[in-house]
């Protein structure tokens, strides 16, 4: 940072500037002060600091002054005395404030007459006043990016805000005038609005300190998890807002059958309002989703905008090891003791791996396990696929017959469960013959778990699909059966023609099957019960085995705690995917069963509370600590993966399905969409009817549907060559860095050369130059090697690649230190310079 | 409905449920955030000030706990080291010494207590956090990270027990490997805009380099 080269001359303008007196030479060298930021730590920073001390006590004696002629007086004293408190800690002050305040006399009746001239400002100096009022605000608004003390920022701040609120008010003329003074007031509370608005918001969000007590005894990625189970939580309140506010209230009170899609009836209006129920429930279905995909699309989005360049993190490996495996929250001994434990492995690892990265004992026996254990795992697979399949249709026949056992009618549910709680393990087993890295074994891992309950869930729905069309095939009979008894019943002979018949009690007429309610009752038993199952498992599993490990272990012949059984560790990414399965279900049976949405915020409110208990009491910090942040999105991309193929099937029966015949809120119609048809017809105007017609008109879809794939394409064509443009910016800066080894060595060359011919006569002389090569070109190297590659393109041009090439071909001649006499002697001269200097002589700007 | 995205969560919680009364019942009100303008100058929110404060008296003698005295006086090192969000950390000593402004760097004010937690907020920039990450392992303030910085930051996060240390040749190996990825103009050491260029391209670094009261 050139920074401190710029102070003194700015600080000698400020000075010379005061002296000339006038508000106009002072404001630059105000500007520039507040610009310039210390270097971190550097031995100079203290004199600097001391300087900029002392320039800020002529500058508040400054403001003083001139703040005996200006008009506004509100709250002047308590800022000032503010400002002041901090600086009294410093003892070293008095003196010099003596001298400035005798500078402060002089200057002060040449600050009132200007402040008097203020009227006659003319349009160039408003304009600049305007700029330098907006840099101060800019100033203000980042002030706490700064790395300073509080103390200095406290005095920073106050002068940037006395500076504004002196000179806000003489900007603009007249009319523009108050306006301007309006607008900042207006832009004032805006802030301040938002400040409490955002207090207010991070008040809002639950179990903060349930999450920061799990993240200081697991560490960041455990309470990701507790994170996304709280997020989820929020999304799904807003799904369940929106059902229960435009389904489920307008159709009445609230009964049990109001949980499923059968008990709503197709009346087109609701009441005086008139609210149209079926189009409401058509709407909302559709708007569950859209609001799904739209805050899981977002919140990627703004994750991966976090995310620097993903393809230059590999050159960094030791470094990211070194400088980020810390995880700061760990407050607790023990999950320190683990991350120890795991980063010193880490380290050994990668040095080992660096030392013989390409050594493989025997390729042939670990390709065969691998096979193996693939194909074993496809047949487990495909096993659990068959038995849902099995156990669907095994159901249907069930479902004939009368009175069934309680597990006959649940056995589909109680299958899946036990399938999902069964595998995983199996499936790390069998993963142990493939003798994968640990992180490539838990994408693996993952990715199988991931197939089991998609396979489990699609198999599910394909049975539950054979099911709906079986159930509508016999519907079209009962539909039959219910018009004949329907009209025998109205044109039965001995009844008064005039008088009209109450209409036949529904229990009398046979009634559908109503296939959406059955799906909805599926889909609701298969939430319930998997929610049980993963309750049980944990109480099992993680509660049992602790409480089992903690008691039996003084009278074991082992230790129980250390040995076979131990503590369970909290299985993030099983609970992940369970999680974004779980809602996958919700999504699909949502429309099915608008109820099922509260079913989940239910479920997902105890689980927040059972989970969190379960972490604390009976699980253990992982012995390998995962990175949480790449896991954000990974788990997001498996959310989106997940509501997307969940939207499939609903789409599907939405757009192809018949509804049933007699029941539900779109019965009697041939499709459910035809809703927004019926809706568009009756109740908009005409012209409207027109326009979505028109719109609706293959000609105009097919257009827009390319259109999109151009846009798509041309996106892409243009992301491409950003990232080509990337990677030739990179190829640049590492052709720099290419300069700068060789500038150095050539220098160095020359310098041992010089000082081997001075060594005969003159050494010191010799050290001398030496010490002056060496302290100009870090100087220039950090100048040059900025990380911003656009600051460096510009300056970089063809030619000095050209150069570089052939000093860069003869450098390996030049370059090992050690092999060299000449430049063996040069070495050790430096080291003890640069060591020394480190304490004693200021060192070159970095 | 709690803010939708994963990484919201992590400010602390409100000053109001925070959890531990200090002895004495402060008058909040009198610790309005936007007199100090604190709130201008950190990340933290109004709650997570006042949490501070709380957190801060708890850690002063009795007699001192009132509104003008804690804001003047200064906690030692050790008081500090004992909050228990800090207790595991091995940087903890150097964190400390970064944040003090006391001429002997032995000793926090709040005001410097303040800037510490605004710095390992949530919120901060990931520059700000680079650049005291960058202050903290230097361990011997010479403004670069040069060899004995880089090993006692090993020493540091290989923790103190003797079967997790490296050995010398390890250790050897591990720096020459760091300083031939991130010390890019070949000076032997790390400077400040060097660390950063790395640090930039981290993905874990901004999610972990957080201490939440």
């Amino acid at each position: 940072t050139g920074d401190r080269s710029g102070r003194r001359p700015s600080k000698k303008r400020a000075l010379r500037a005061e002296g000339a007196a006038g508000r106009r030479g002072a404001q630059p060298g105000q500007k520039e002060r507040v610009r310039g930021s210390p270097g971190p730590g550097s031995p100079r920073r203290k004199q600097a600091e001391r300087r900029r001390h002392r320039e800020e006590l002529g500058e508040r004696g400054r403001s003083s002054a001139e703040r005996t002629c200006s008009e506004r007086r509100k709250d002047r004293r308590t800022s000032f005395k503010e400002q002041r408190a901090p600086s009294k800690k410093e003892k070293e002050v008095p003196r010099k404030e003596e001298t400035w305040k005798r500078l402060k006399k002089h200057r002060s009746p040449s600050l009132a007459s200007s402040a008097s001239r203020r009227e006659s400002l003319s349009e160039e100096e408003l304009a600049r006043i305007l700029e330098q009022v907006e840099d101060k605000k800019k100033l203000i608004a980042t002030m706490r990016n700064k790395p300073w003390p509080m103390a200095k920022k406290l005095t920073e701040l106050r002068e940037a805000q006395e500076f504004v609120e002196k000179y806000e008010g003489a900007l603009g003329k007249g009319k523009g005038k108050r306006l301007y003074a309006y607008r900042m007031l207006m832009a004032k509370k805006w802030v301040k609005f938002k400040r409490d608005f955002d207090n207010f918001k991070t008040q809002c969000i639950p179990w903060e300190m349930k999450i920061k007590d799990i993240e200081s005894h697991f560490g960041s990625s455990v309470a990701s998890y507790f994170i996304f189970l709280r997020w989820m939580y929020g999304v799904n309140l807003v799904l369940f807002g929106l059902i229960f506010g435009l389904v489920i209230i307008p159709e009445g009170y609230i009964k049990y059958s109001a949980l499923f899609y059968g008990y709503y009836n197709n009346q087109r209006t609701i009441g005086w309002l008139r609210y149209r129920l079926p189009m409401a429930y058509f709407m909302v279905g559709v708007s569950v989703f859209g609001y799904s995909l739209m805050i899981v699309i977002r919140s990627m989005a703004s994750n991966t905008q976090g995310s620097a360049s993903e393809g230059e993190s590999t050159n960094f490996t030791f470094s990211f090891k070194m400088f980020t495996s810390w995880d700061y929250l760990i407050g607790n001994s023990e999950t320190a003791d683990n991350k120890y434990a795991s980063i010193t492995t880490s380290f050994k690892e990668s040095i080992v791996d660096e030392q013989e990265s390409n050594k493989e004992e025997n390729i042939h026996l670990t390709r065969f396990l691998r096979v193996l254990a693939n194909f074993l795992i496809i047949c487990c697979l495909c096993g659990s696929g068959y038995l849902i399949y099995f156990v669907v249709k095994r159901s249907q026949e069930f479902s004939k017959m009368q009175n069934v056992s309680w597990y006959e009618r649940n056995e589909v549910e109680i299958v899946m469960s036990l399938l999902g709680m069964f595998c995983p393990p199996l499936f790390e087993t069998i993963a142990a013959l493939e003798n994968y890295h640990p992180r490539i074994g838990l994408k693996w891992q993952l990715g199988r778990i991931f197939a089991l309950f998609l396979g489990n869930l699609y198999t599910f729905l394909l049975a539950l699909m054979d099911d709906v069309h079986l159930k509508l095939s016999n519907e079209e009979k009962i539909k039959n059966i219910t018009h004949w008894t329907l009209v025998n019943y109205y044109n039965s002979s001995g009844w008064n023609e005039s008088v009209p018949r109450p209409p036949l009690h529904p229990a009398d007429v046979p009634r559908g099957s109503c296939w959406e309610t059955a799906v909805g009752i599926e889909f609701m038993r298969l939430t319930v019960s998997d929610m049980l199952v993963t309750y049980i498992t944990i109480l099992l599993g993680d509660f049992l085995r602790a409480c089992f490990v903690r008691f039996m272990n003084y009278c074991w012949c082992w230790d129980l705690e250390a040995g076979f059984p131990s503590y369970a560790e909290f299985d993030i990414s099983g609970n992940v995917l369970g999680l974004i399965f779980n809602q996958g279900m919700i999504w699909m049976g949502s429309f099915y069963a608008p109820g099922l949405v509260g079913i989940n915020v239910l479920r997902l409110l105890t689980s927040m509370y059972f989970q969190c208990w379960a972490v604390m009491s009976s699980n253990v910090p992982h012995e390998r600590v995962f990175k949480a942040s790449r896991s954000n999105n990974f788990y997001m991309g498996l959310l989106l993966l997940v509501l997307f193929l969940s939207l499939l099937p609903v789409a599907y029966t939405i757009m192809s399905l018949p509804p049933s015949f007699d029941c539900g809120p779109f019965s009697g119609k041939n499709r459910m969409y035809d809703v927004i048809q019926e809706t568009i017809e009756n109740d908009f105007p005409t012209f409207l009817g027109k326009i979505f017609a028109f719109l609706a008109n293959p000609g105009l879809i097919i257009p827009a549907i390319l259109l999109m794939f151009l846009a798509i394409y041309y996106l892409n064509s243009v992301s491409k060559s950003l990232s080509r443009a990337n990677a030739q910016l990179r190829k640049k800066i590492q052709a720099l860095r290419e300069v700068e080894k060789s500038h150095k060595s050539v220098k160095g060359r020359t310098t041992a050369r010089d000082s081997e011919d001075t060594a005969k006569g003159n050494s010191k002389n010799a050290t001398q130059l030496q010490l002056n090569k060496e302290g100009t070109t870090p100087h220039s190297a950090g100048q040059s090697q900025t990380t911003d590659p656009k600051a460096q393109a510009p300056g970089l041009s063809s030619s000095a690649i050209m150069v570089t090439l052939p000093a860069s071909r003869h450098l390996p001649v030049s370059r090992p230190p050690g092999a060299r006499p000449d430049s063996g002697h040069a070495r050790p001269q430096t080291h003890p310079w640069r060591s020394a200097s480190g304490k004693s002589a200021p060192s070159p700007p970095h | 409905m709690p803010e939708p995205s994963l990484r919201a969560g992590l400010h602390c919680g409100a000053g109001s449920r925070g959890g531990r009364q200090s002895g004495r019942g402060l008058p909040e009100a009198s610790l309005n955030p936007s007199r100090f303008a604190f709130q201008d100058l950190t990340f933290l929110t109004k709650q997570e000030i006042l949490l501070a404060h709380r957190r801060f008296c708890e850690l002063l003698p009795q007699e001192h706990r009132s509104m003008e005295e804690s804001l003047q006086i200064r906690v030692s090192l050790e008081q500090i080291l004992s909050l228990p969000e800090l207790k595991a950390n091995p940087f903890k000593e150097r964190i400390c010494r970064v944040f003090s402004t006391s001429p002997a760097r032995d000793s926090l004010s709040f005001e410097d207590f303040l800037d510490l937690l605004s710095v390992f907020s949530d919120t901060a920039t990931p520059d700000i956090k680079s650049h005291y990450a960058f202050r903290i392992f230097d361990f011997d303030d010479d403004g670069t990270l040069n060899r004995e910085d880089l090993s006692q930051l090993v020493n540091c996060l290989t923790g103190q027990g003797e079967d997790t240390r490296l050995s010398v040749s390890e250790m050897k190996q591990l720096i020459d490997n760091i300083l031939e990825e991130s010390d890019i103009d070949r000076d032997g050491t790390i400077n400040l805009s060097e660390f950063q260029h790395v640090i930039s391209r981290s993905p874990d670094f901004a999610s972990s380099f957080k201490i939440v009261l």
